[in-house]
């Protein structure tokens, strides 16, 4: 006898690959293959409680689905027909052919998935939404929240999506390969805005960003393994990194703890250690910006006390980064990599050359604060905390800005 | 699938051009509607006259009006199009890509809705 959770535990698991062969067999009409799909998991609830789990669940909710499908299409051929439209349905699925049976063609149903949900057709947003809808599994709602809009907007924003897909023909298809690159790199941008969704934490439901975080590393493997591309390796490995510190990140309080400062016995050791063996073969395949990146990030995970960071290592690496993707930003993260290797002096030096583009940037007020306050410059410091201060976002940078500032101008 | 590509371009770069780069250009588009015939996917397509040219008639209330000009000023101006026949959305951008008008302005891809729809 299935228990409900046990069967729940099924859906769960397989909702993704039965959906993305559901689609193929309905031509790419994603309604329909949801509708589908809605109605072969109650057919299973109905039915395996009482007849037990099938041997194939996967394949048996993927026949139960591509028959509903078709009941759905002759109900709506019949109401045109009462209705008296001649509208050319297609009508015609992928025929007799159990469409499990085909193992080549359902392994790529969920890379027809992804890169259908990421296709340039549609805006960064609704990428976004129907990746975490379709491929992730999140709830309309869900998505809404992380996100900080309305349930209403974000089921707007997923009907217009399938709409788009539907009316201009964007095709249920892996890219051909002259396109795969840059549609690879599309996939990868959204996973990663995904994953810096859920580990900005600026405002918003704490449980739900934790969960927008692992989304998206589950997002990465299931990207790293279909591809086989070595940046979608480095992208998993740089998530893995960053996620590994989750629970040194913020005290009791929820402040924030600098890396210098956290306590390295409450990060993730078993994700690290699945990311360090993913960044050799990530490098090794051209060093892209998320592979670099990783090795940096790497680099801190490796350092047993925060004392023993290869600074200048790190520095390299963003000279490799600044090369493959410069901009001031990265610019800002050498700097301070410099500054920990040669000395305060150094950094401040390379971080007064970005004054023009980032002056906006509370970051960039906070890094010549920190460097000036390291060389006990302590009014400059002061203001360029209160700079930060100006700029700054979320209550936990705040909180911390202002320690800082108390620290360097005490009343 | 049907789709109508919509050739928008700033009248004042074509302005700037030299008579010899026109005439390149020009070339340029008997070549590529040659090709889309060739390859099957050309249904139809037509140079506009330029923007000065332009009429814009609107019906309210059973009030008739006739203003000159186009229906908005807009930084680019339609100049052009060709209705296409491609099996999905990446075929038509595709072709979309090839129109010369693409280097120097934006061809807008629009399905056109199936009859009896």
């Amino acid at each position: 006898m299935q228990s409900a959770a046990a069967i729940e535990a099924v859906f769960r698991s397989e909702r993704a690959r039965v959906l993305a062969t559901t689609i193929r067999v309905t031509h790419g009409d994603f309604d329909l293959a949801e509708e589908a799909v809605q109605d072969a998991f109650a057919a299973a609830i109905a039915r395996w409680p009482r007849e037990g789990t099938p041997d194939e669940p996967r394949g048996w909710l993927i026949s139960v689905a591509r028959n509903k499908a078709i009941d759905v299409i002759r109900r709506r051929v019949k109401l045109r027909e009462i209705v008296g439209a001649d509208a050319v349905t297609r009508t015609d699925l992928e025929p007799a052919v159990d469409p499990a049976a085909d193992p080549v063609a359902v392994a790529d149903d969920r890379l027809r998935l992804i890169y259908t949900c990421c296709h340039p057709a549609l805006a960064t947003e609704v990428q976004i939404a129907l990746t975490l809808r379709t491929l992730g599994g999140l709830t309309t709602e869900e998505i809404a929240r992380a996100f900080l809009t309305s349930p209403v907007t974000m089921a707007q924003r997923l009907v217009r999506a399938k709409s788009k897909i539907r009316d201009a023909g964007i095709p249920y298809e892996v890219p051909e390969a002259s396109q795969l690159p840059g549609r690879t790199g599309a996939v990868m941008a959204v996973v990663y805005l995904i994953f810096n969704e859920g580990y900005a934490a600026t405002a918003g439901d704490a449980w739900i960003r934790r969960d927008l975080c692992r989304e998206a590393i589950r997002l990465g493997r299931l990207v790293a393994e279909l591809t086989g591309a070595p940046e979608a390796r480095g992208l998993l490995a740089l998530m893995l990194l960053h996620d590994s510190r989750r629970d040194a990140r913020t005290d009791e309080r929820g402040d924030v703890v600098l890396l210098e400062d956290q306590d390295r016995a409450r990060w993730d050791h078993v994700q690290i250690a699945e990311a360090l063996a993913l960044v050799p073969d990530a490098l090794r395949g051209g060093s892209g910006p998320y592979a670099v990146q990783a090795a940096i990030a790497a680099l801190h995970a490796s350092a047993p006390r925060a004392a023993d960071t290869d600074w200048r290592q790190i520095a390299a690496l963003f000279d490799e980064l600044a090369r493959r993707q410069p901009s001031p930003i990265v610019a800002l993260n050498r700097a301070v990599a410099i500054a920990m290797w040669r000395g305060p002096e150094a950094g401040l030096a390379l971080i007064d050359e970005l004054a023009g583009a980032l002056t906006d940037y509370h970051l960039w007020h906070a890094a010549r604060a920190d460097l000036l306050r390291r060389l006990g410059r302590c009014a400059e410091a002061a203001a360029a905390y209160r700079a930060a201060l100006a700029r700054v976002g979320s209550a936990p940078e705040r909180r911390f800005l202002e320690g800082r500032l108390a620290e360097v101008e005490p009343t | 699938m049907q789709y109508l590509l919509l050739i928008y371009g700033a009248e004042d770069d074509w302005i700037k051009m030299t008579e010899g780069e026109r005439n390149a250009m020009f070339a340029e588009y008997r070549t590529y509607t040659d090709e889309i015939k060739q390859s099957g996917h050309y249904v139809g397509g037509n140079p506009l006259q330029p923007i000065h040219t332009a009429t814009t008639v609107r019906v309210r209330s059973g009030n008739s009006s006739t203003t000159d000009g186009p229906f908005a000023e807009t930084r680019e101006q339609l100049g052009g199009y060709y209705l296409v026949e491609a099996k999905d959305l990446d075929e038509a951008t595709g072709l979309a890509a090839r129109i010369p008008g693409a280097r120097i302005g934006s061809i807008e891809v629009r399905p056109v809705m199936p009859t009896g729809g």
